[in-house]
């Protein structure tokens, strides 16, 4: 009996939870900042956001094209496939490696920093205080950030791409000599705009839904205490990686499984 | 015009199970420095919280300037939230902005004067508080006094009818507390509008209170000018304002006979 209360005072608050998030994307979607105030805070919150995770983005993603080459060329070689090199990493990293790592790493960069700035935003009593200056935080602290999310992580995750693609050309055509001209032009060949490309961008956008939601929605409703933003800033990287694996099987499958 | 500003009538307000509230009635008159004052936990800041439309009694009303605070649509709500404002315990001043945004903040939210303007402004309510010269520095910069002056220049930035302090003694050294003492008081009088101060600093708020309201045991126990609850005849009332270690609010949590309990240790 004890047990059945708990799961259903667990379900009904799981449930209260997945209302008051939803509650809080529509009043920052829907209450739009007008072009005069709400352009300069876009601004600063792409930069926050998007130009911040620059570096961690870049690095992750020279080093990942270069391991996956390094890898692919020593199972490829063994069949006289090394040619293949090029498609192999392209497709790997648009499809896949370049959406999905970009929306962990921008969990970990970006999510975590947003989840902490709004609870100490809370705990700081600055939503109260805006909410008494008749200013509604969802317009003037959520939907910014909440854009900049969206409108960022898409356009990482193509430099992510990009970035990884020179790193496996460095590896594969400048150290272990397979045919530079092979590499582009079998690529090019082989990546589809619609079927790879697109398809990737738009795991993107639905990865950023995601994750700038969970973690504006965990900053917003954390506890406003030093062991509460902690505890959300936690389940904001653990909430946000687990649904973007979660999804990512998902969106393949609806993809590419045809 | 009505007397008061502000009128709380029989309220309740309960969170979860506890009861904060019940059937709570007074009334915050206008153009006077009025202090709600109470033993810490009582829900003095929740008081504000309601009267601000933050939260919703469960039954009663409260009015501000003759409007009914919980009947009042987000918009009408955010129209009323204009004429007052409120010192948060801790400044509440955003920590990416100077003092000097920080002021300007609500002025370049709800009003569509030129930067210039703003400017002449926020110098003249930083004058009032002593921090023109501060005027360029971070939150993070600022001593927990001067933190409260910048966020009481931005409190007064749209000329409101009504301030609420929340606790603006607490935490505060004997010179900052005689500063934020006198410039409430000048405030109050120089722009001729209401206070309302929720405090337990007793000394202090009876200095410069025209109206006093002690509230405990989910209501109020007395209410009247100062001189008037100096003289009250209630013993809560009494042990509150001098502070009386033991009286109607027990030292001792509530426990077994002391002598019982010592034996009962098997010495």
């Amino acid at each position: 009996m004890d047990f059945l209360q708990k799961l259903g005072h667990k379900t009904l608050s799981r449930f209260a939870s997945i209302g008051r998030a939803t509650q809080m994307l529509l009043g920052a979607l829907l209450n739009v900042p007008n072009l005069r105030q709400g352009t300069p805070l876009l601004i600063k919150q792409l930069y926050m956001v998007g130009h911040q995770s620059l570096l961690i983005i870049m690095v992750s993603g020279l080093f990942i094209g270069m391991v996956l080459a390094l890898q692919g060329y020593t199972v490829l070689v063994g069949y006289g496939a090394e040619d293949s090199l090029g498609p192999l990493v392209a497709l790997s990293l648009l499809r896949e490696l370049g959406p999905v790592v970009t929306a962990l790493l921008f969990a970990g960069r970006a999510g975590s920093a947003l989840t902490a700035e709004i609870g100490l935003m809370k705990a700081t009593e600055q939503l109260s205080s805006l909410e008494m200056m008749a200013v509604d935080p969802l317009k003037r602290v959520v939907a910014p950030r909440f854009w900049a999310g969206f409108i960022s992580m898409p356009l990482l995750a193509l430099i992510f791409s990009a970035v990884a693609i020179i790193g496996a050309h460095l590896v594969g055509v400048d150290w272990l000599g397979v045919d530079s001209g092979s590499f582009w032009s079998i690529m090019q060949s082989q990546v589809s705009l619609q079927q790879d490309i697109m398809n990737g961008l738009i795991k993107s956008f639905v990865f950023a839904l995601i994750v700038t939601w969970i973690a504006l929605y965990k900053g917003y409703d954390c506890i406003p205490t030093s062991e509460g933003i902690s505890k959300a800033t936690t389940e904001t990287v653990v909430h946000s990686s687990l649904a973007v694996l979660g999804f990512d099987f998902v969106l393949t499958a609806v993809m590419f499984s045809s | 015009m009505s007397q008061s500003i502000v009128e709380v009538k029989d309220v309740t307000f309960s969170r979860g199970d506890r009861v904060i509230y019940k059937n709570m009635s007074f009334s915050v008159p206008r153009g006077k420095i009025t202090a709600i004052m109470g033993p810490s936990g009582i829900g003095k800041t929740t008081m504000l919280r309601l009267i601000g439309g933050q939260l919703r009694p469960d039954s009663g009303d409260i009015t501000f300037m003759g409007s009914s605070v919980p009947a009042m649509s987000r918009s009408e709500l955010y129209q009323a939230r204009k004429q007052m404002s409120m010192l948060f315990q801790s400044g509440a001043l955003f920590t990416d902005m100077s003092v000097f945004d920080n002021v300007a903040f609500p002025l370049r939210e709800h009003t569509q004067l030129s930067e210039d303007l703003i400017r002449l402004i926020v110098l003249m309510k930083l004058q009032a508080v002593g921090l023109r010269g501060a005027r360029s520095l971070m939150p993070a910069e600022l001593s927990g006094g001067m933190a409260r002056r910048a966020a009481l220049a931005r409190a007064i930035a749209l000329d409101p009818e009504l301030i609420m302090y929340d606790e603006p003694f607490a935490g505060q050294d004997p010179i900052s507390m005689g500063v934020l003492v006198r410039m409430i008081k000048s405030l109050n009088e120089v722009l001729g509008l209401s206070s309302l101060i929720v405090t337990h600093d007793v000394t202090e708020v009876l200095s410069i209170a025209d109206h006093v309201v002690i509230i405990a045991e989910q209501g109020v126990i007395g209410s009247g000018s100062p001189e008037q609850m100096l003289a009250h005849s209630s013993p809560l009332v009494q042990q509150f304002l001098q502070g009386l270690s033991d009286g109607p609010v027990p030292f001792h949590f509530k426990a077994a006979p002391y002598e019982q309990e010592l034996l009962d240790g098997g010495l």
